[in-house]
């Protein structure tokens, strides 16, 4: 009995020595469990679905190219139409025209604010492009990707029209292919 | 007439001459494909995902390339530009991201996971060998003097 007594506390003793500190065994714990935090986080992150139809739309603020600085929330009792674009996207170039004349009918009126937000472009390309459809609403470039990143965009052309609440009222995914079109999303908004 | 004519021809080949410098040193400050893509092998298009730029077939990234030879040109270096790109674009469109913020984990962490990994390593090992030398001395000469030994050894004559 004594025998079995004399090898347990050998055995112990050894698994000590042999066992890392417990200083070591807390810190590695503590740098893994830190270590899936952040990555849960960068998940959930990475996952969280775009503004939803209703959704109050976060404060945001485009300079433009030629030296405005339009803020989102200085246009509050306004229809805002939101529309992503770039010089390279042939499907953008579709509703270039489309996008001006709207822009035009609503002008005067002054309650439609159209705000154009170059995606992932070069300037000179882009003020190329502006010069080329005569587009005359403001439009300024996406400035690390801050606008884009808030909408969680796709692709170019998409377009978002936030309504006088300031919430997200209706999307469109792809170009407009009438005048009417865009007209009547607006329409339904005033 | 005849020295009016070569003044002329003189004065024709000293304009070409002058037209011939003036189009080599405008070729000799636009960068070359090499020197445009040393730069955009280290920026990423954000429409194209992983794939470096200076690989990318898009007219997008073919535009980002246009404005790297502009920028070149312009005399603006590899580092200039890079930080141009990441204020436009964001650190995103970086090969590299930049050592700062939660980014430093990036630099950090994989160091410290390699070291203490090797630490870890080196304790087992160094831990394993004294167990090995013990266990084959005891295999070669097993205590004499233990009970059990002797009385396993006198059970098995007995049964004999």
């Amino acid at each position: 009995m004594e025998k079995t007594v004399d090898n347990t506390a050998i055995s112990e003793s050894e698994n000590r020595a042999r066992g890392l500190p417990a200083w070591i065994i807390v810190a590695a714990f503590a740098i893994l469990v830190g270590f899936l935090a952040l990555i849960a986080w960068g998940l959930n992150r990475a996952q969280q679905p775009p503004i939803q139809v209703g959704d109050r739309v976060p404060p945001f603020t485009l300079s433009t190219f030629d030296g405005q600085q339009i803020k989102l929330d200085d246009l509050d009792g306004k229809i805002v139409v939101v529309n992503f674009w770039a010089s390279w996207c042939k499907p953008c170039e579709q509703e270039a025209a489309e996008m001006e004349q709207v822009w035009l009918n609503n002008q005067a009126e002054g309650q439609v604010v159209f705000l154009g937000v170059d995606w992932v472009d070069t300037e000179p390309e882009a003020k190329r492009y502006l010069q080329q459809f005569q587009i005359t609403y403001p439009n300024g470039p996406d400035l690390r990707t801050s606008i884009s990143q808030l909408f969680r965009i796709k692709g170019v052309p998409e377009t978002y029209f936030i309504g006088k609440d300031g919430r997200l009222a209706d999307f469109k995914i792809g170009p407009f292919t009438s005048v009417a079109e865009l007209q009547g999303m607006i329409n339904r908004l005033k | 007439m005849k020295s009016r004519r070569t003044k002329i021809a003189l004065m024709l080949a000293l304009l070409a001459i002058a037209v011939s410098a003036v189009t080599g040193l405008a070729q000799s400050n636009q960068p070359s494909d090499d020197e445009v893509n040393a730069v955009a092998k280290e920026l990423y298009c954000p429409v194209c995902e992983n794939i470096p730029l200076d690989v990318c077939p898009t007219q997008a990234c073919a535009q980002w390339r246009d404005l790297i030879r502009q920028k070149l040109s312009e005399g603006w270096n590899k580092e200039q530009i890079k930080q141009y790109f990441a204020a436009q674009y964001g650190d995103r469109v970086l090969a590299e991201p930049p050592r700062e913020g939660l980014n430093w984990l990036v630099y950090i962490l994989p160091p410290i996971f390699f070291l203490g990994g090797v630490f870890l390593v080196y304790r087992v090992l160094s831990n394993r060998k004294p167990l090995a030398k013990a266990s084959t001395v005891d295999a070669a000469s097993p205590a004499p003097d233990d009970p059990y030994l002797k009385r396993l050894e006198e059970e098995l004559k007995s049964r004999k």
